[in-house]
């Protein structure tokens, strides 16, 4: 008996039939894809991003040059060298970070006392040339420049949470 | 204007090879490659919502995607492998794209709208059919590539096994309808029962085992082993680049169509309206009829596709041969009691 | 000369070409595509003769199945260590002899019939006002229905001994049942088990 049932629901096409359900009712369904020149998701501010070097608000970069950074950077992405500038503070004569190797772990930021070096939510970068992957300090101070609005809310934003 | 009209009509008379050329060429030809280049691209957005995603939507919102496609094929190289038999490799493409063109010369599109309406019209369609597997194994011999031989072996044998159900089916279509002629065939169909008089109902196994037949004839999912991309890459056509890939797909796609209309036009009654004859203007036959059931047959294709995984080989020859065929010998003897009793009336 | 005997001579001239090709060409694949060549143009040429049903018969039996599997075997084969004609004037002597033979069959028979009838080929189909195709079906199911069942017997009977000739029942071969493995269904392999989520540390 279960025989004979099992031939005639074999022959209905009953369990064909349940997947087309399945397939019919997704194809109705609202869509995951997101079109993503034009709509983007939306991005936690502790995004890792493109670094930057901040400065404080009356125009001195915060980079006092303590090399913690470029010590806890696990792909040796960092290279840093320092004199003492004319006011006898230590500062950066040399900042590059190397944008093949870094692997944005967001240890430097982290690490960092003063909060001058940071990852952004920039994403959508390319290089043209080979050697633009290495960026100096001038770039990322005018990274910093151009983004501190958003870093800085960001920055605020998390503050809660440490 | 009836001068014009004048100069045609002897234009038509001294050159009928000429005009017929172009009626060809205008009413299956042209049509049915756009209908093929819309068709691939409505797959891809069905298959698409059918995962969840949205398909093309960039070039021209996706409706210029199909045409897109086509430039980049024209515009790609010819790749010919080493120690490839190079005048097969050529004529393969063409072989099978002539005769899913050739089968369109009998297929009407409405009362009387038909190039060829010949008395032996079903069996013409089932030469034509049959004679399509030639360009899938003459492409898989010629490429000299072992992925491509063995998808032409699957191929061969698949459409001889399911060739066999596919016309047990059409036998009994044609006790039914009492002749072999397409256009009559739907004309029996016809009545004051409008959606019950089709052969979809008395018939029905039949119907579904041409509908699932066709698909094996035509190496659509879920019988596409003769290119499971998991197993053999591309099949047959692996070795085949630009515009020959293009005929090839051409073909697949005019012979998924072609099946789409013959459906219809055996099962569905064809242009008839679903509804009474005596329902006035809804219940009027026409092209437009046979336009919605094709479109939703050539749907069944695409959700088919997006639903069921791949055969595998041993099983679909079990369906075949031990399932289809004994299921369909038994089904034209019961057409022929119904014929016989009168319940069914042939020619009617 | 009108149109259909320009297109006779044509066909006949690509018919004659193709079953040279059979026998001449090197390439077995090549071989059978000139059969298939060959069917086809025969089949156009008996639709010249308005005998459609034969003609599409033709096309769909041999061109469309028969070939498809002579093509199947043939590619198979490793063409390459087919040796160049061997044999070709061994067996040269006793196929000119059949083919004589056939050639004056022929001729006799063309012979016996112009004196039978006094010329010309009836077309019975017409005669009755039948497509080609009808008139067949009703001669084959009414006139001749015992010799149209015996031979559809004698091929029955062919298949079953070819299925019973080449069958060999080898006891210890493992193979899959495809009926059985796509009647099983979910129930019979997943078992779902609820187990008691671990309480903490505690020892049983």
């Amino acid at each position: 008996m279960n025989a004979v049932i099992r031939y005639f629901k074999s022959l209905l096409l009953i369990e064909l039939l349940k997947g087309m359900a399945l397939t019919g009712k997704y194809l109705v369904a609202p869509k995951y894809t997101v079109r993503y020149p034009e709509e983007a998701i939306p991005k936690s501010n502790r995004f890792r991003g493109l670094h930057a070097l901040r400065r404080y608000p009356n125009g001195e970069e915060r980079c006092i040059a303590c090399k913690l950074c470029e010590a806890v950077c696990p792909a040796l992405a960092i290279t840093i060298d320092s004199e003492q500038r004319a006011d006898d503070s230590r500062r950066t004569t040399r900042y590059d970070i190397d944008l093949f190797k870094c692997i944005f772990c967001g240890f430097c930021e982290e690490s960092c006392p003063v909060d001058s070096i940071v990852e952004t939510h920039i994403h959508e970068y390319h290089f043209e040339q080979r050697g633009e992957n290495i960026v100096s300090k001038q770039q990322l101070l005018a990274i910093g420049d151009r983004y501190e609005a958003e870093i800085a809310a960001a920055r605020r934003q998390d503050a809660a949470y440490r | 204007m009836d001068q014009l009209l004048s100069l045609f009509n002897t234009y038509t008379a001294e050159f009928p090879t000429l005009w017929m050329t172009v009626k060809i060429l205008l009413l299956p030809i042209v049509p049915l490659i756009l209908a093929v280049a819309f068709f691939t691209v409505t797959e891809r957005w069905v298959i698409g919502w059918m995962q969840v995603r949205r398909g093309p939507v960039y070039i021209g919102k996706g409706f210029l995607q199909p045409f897109a496609d086509v430039f980049k094929l024209l515009f790609k190289e010819i790749i010919i492998p080493s120690k490839s038999n190079l005048f097969l490799f050529r004529l393969a493409p063409m072989l099978a794209l002539i005769p899913a063109f050739a089968a369109w010369a009998v297929v009407p599109a409405g009362d009387g709208m038909v190039h060829s309406d010949v008395n032996a019209g079903l069996l013409y369609l089932l030469a034509m059919t049959s004679m399509g597997v030639y360009g899938i194994i003459l492409a898989g011999w010629a490429s000299n590539s072992k992925y491509a031989f063995l998808g032409a072996m699957r191929a061969a044998a698949q459409v001889i096994s399911y060739e066999i159900a596919m016309g047990f089916a059409l036998v009994g279509v044609l006790i039914a309808a009492g002749s072999l002629n397409l256009s009559e065939i739907v004309r029996a169909q016809g009545g004051n029962g409008g959606i019950f008089e089709w052969f979809m109902w008395p018939l029905f196994p039949l119907f579904l085992i041409y509908f699932i037949s066709g698909l094996a004839e035509t190496n659509r999912a879920p019988f596409d082993v003769a290119e499971g991309e998991s197993e053999i890459v591309a099949g047959f056509h692996v070795e085949y680049a630009g515009s020959a890939f293009a005929l090839f797909f051409l073909a697949e796609y005019a012979n998924m169509i072609l099946v789409s209309f013959l459906v219809p036009l055996f099962f569905c009654g064809g242009w008839l309206s679903p509804f009474p004859e005596s329902w006035g203007l809804i219940g009027k036959g026409g092209p437009h009829w046979l336009a919605v059931k094709v479109a939703f047959f050539a749907f069944m294709f695409l959700w088919f596709r997006a639903t069921f995984p791949r055969y595998r080989y041993d099983q679909i020859m079990r369906l075949g041969w031990k399932v289809f065929i004994p299921i369909t010998i038994v089904w034209v003897m019961v057409t022929g009691v119904l014929v016989y009793t009168g319940v069914l009336v042939p020619n009617s | 000369m009108s149109f259909e005997v320009l297109l006779f001579y044509v066909l006949a001239v690509v018919l004659v070409a193709a079953s040279l090709a059979v026998v001449t060409l090197r390439n077995p694949v090549h071989c059978a595509l000139s059969l298939v060549l060959t069917f086809f143009t025969c089949a156009c040429l008996w639709l010249l003769l308005r005998a459609e049903f034969l003609a599409i018969a033709l096309v769909l039996v041999y061109v469309g199945a028969v070939m498809v599997l002579f093509l199947f075997v043939v590619m198979m084969l490793d063409i390459k260590s087919l040796p160049d004609r061997e044999g070709f004037t061994t067996y040269l002597p006793a196929g000119l002899v059949v083919a004589a033979i056939m050639l004056i069959e022929l001729i006799g028979l063309m012979g016996a019939r112009k004196l039978m009838q006094g010329g010309g080929v009836r077309d019975a189909a017409a005669e009755q006002g039948l497509s080609n195709t009808e008139w067949l079906g009703r001669v084959l199911f009414s006139d001749y229905i015992l010799p149209f069942e015996i031979a559809a017997v004698i091929l029955t009977v062919a298949i079953v001994a070819a299925v019973a000739l080449t069958l060999r029942h080898r006891p210890n071969l493992r193979t899959q049942d495809p009926a059985k493995q796509s009647a099983t269904r979910r129930e019979d392999r997943v078992r779902l088990v609820d187990l008691p989520s671990s309480s903490g540390s505690k020892q049983p």
